[in-house]
């Protein structure tokens, strides 16, 4: 089955990135596509690698990238919700005159179209949020 | 924008209160963005969502951006389809006449305005979300 993923809550103030990423690699591992990662809300906080959690804990960021990596998948942040928070790849801080950009590889930004698009194309779009 | 000619039923479920959270807003904001890939369009309001259509909104002494009168352009981006549950009015004491009216407009009745709402019982509202190919819920 084509999976379509949409994550609203950001990274260890919220389980569901967790949770999405938990289902992802299960779903990768029975056989399943990943149509895209829709990063929203507060979910586009997942997207920065200056985040810096304990060395004892899980890095999100890095188990998104390393995960999108290895299986080649689409992982979109929103980019209306993104320059809201503060995340922004090199084009964007140019763009906006910003000192510096802070998007982890394998990461993009680009619009909510992409997230409609992912509910059209796949077979389900599952939301994880609160 | 048409994807192939696929045609979806979409929705999109709208529980929380306009302020005090971002989710409304953000979703809003996702529904006039579907708008423009000629998809099958209906929203839900239910739990605290229903605050979402309440009339005479005032945001001067939160500081934040009043919204509300955004909803009334629904139907100019052909979305006419607004699902009100019932309970969670009740729940509320409220009633359809404290939301705004939200109306579209018939090209083939001479452009007459059409009432968007429908006041729906949640066992109804069960009913019609199985029927939906895409549900996001905010």
């Amino acid at each position: 089955m084509k999976y379509g993923i949409l994550i609203n809550e950001g990274p260890y103030q919220h389980q569901a990135s967790d949770t999405a990423l938990q289902f992802v690699k299960a779903a990768i591992e029975k056989g399943h596509e990943i149509y895209r990662i829709f990063f929203y809300n507060d979910g586009v906080n997942n997207a920065t690698r200056l985040a810096t959690p304990p060395q004892d804990d899980r890095n999100i960021t890095k188990e998104w990238s390393s995960l999108a990596k290895e299986h080649n998948i689409d992982m979109v942040v929103c980019v209306a919700a993104a320059q809201r928070r503060g995340i922004l790849d090199k084009g964007e801080a140019e763009r906006n005159g910003k000192d510096s950009d802070n998007i982890e590889e394998g990461f993009r930004i680009s619009g909510l179209g992409q997230l409609v698009e992912a509910g059209i194309q796949a077979d389900r779009l599952i939301t994880f949020g609160d | 924008m048409s994807e192939e000619g696929i045609v979806k039923k979409f929705m999109y479920v709208n529980r929380k209160s306009p302020y005090g959270t971002i989710y409304a807003l953000e979703s809003l904001e996702v529904v006039l963005i579907s708008a423009a890939f000629d998809q099958d369009v209906s929203l839900t309001f239910t739990d605290d969502g229903v605050y979402q259509l309440m009339k005479n909104q005032n945001t001067d002494g939160i500081g934040m951006k009043n919204f509300s009168s955004t909803y009334s352009a629904l139907g100019d981006y052909e979305i006419k389809k607004i699902f009100i549950d019932k309970e969670s009015l009740d729940e509320r004491g409220l009633s359809l006449s404290d939301l705004q009216e939200l109306v579209w407009e018939d090209e083939d009745e001479d452009y007459a305005e059409k009432s968007s709402i429908n006041l729906v019982s949640r066992a109804e509202l069960s009913e019609i979300m199985s029927q939906q190919d895409v549900v996001m819920s905010f």
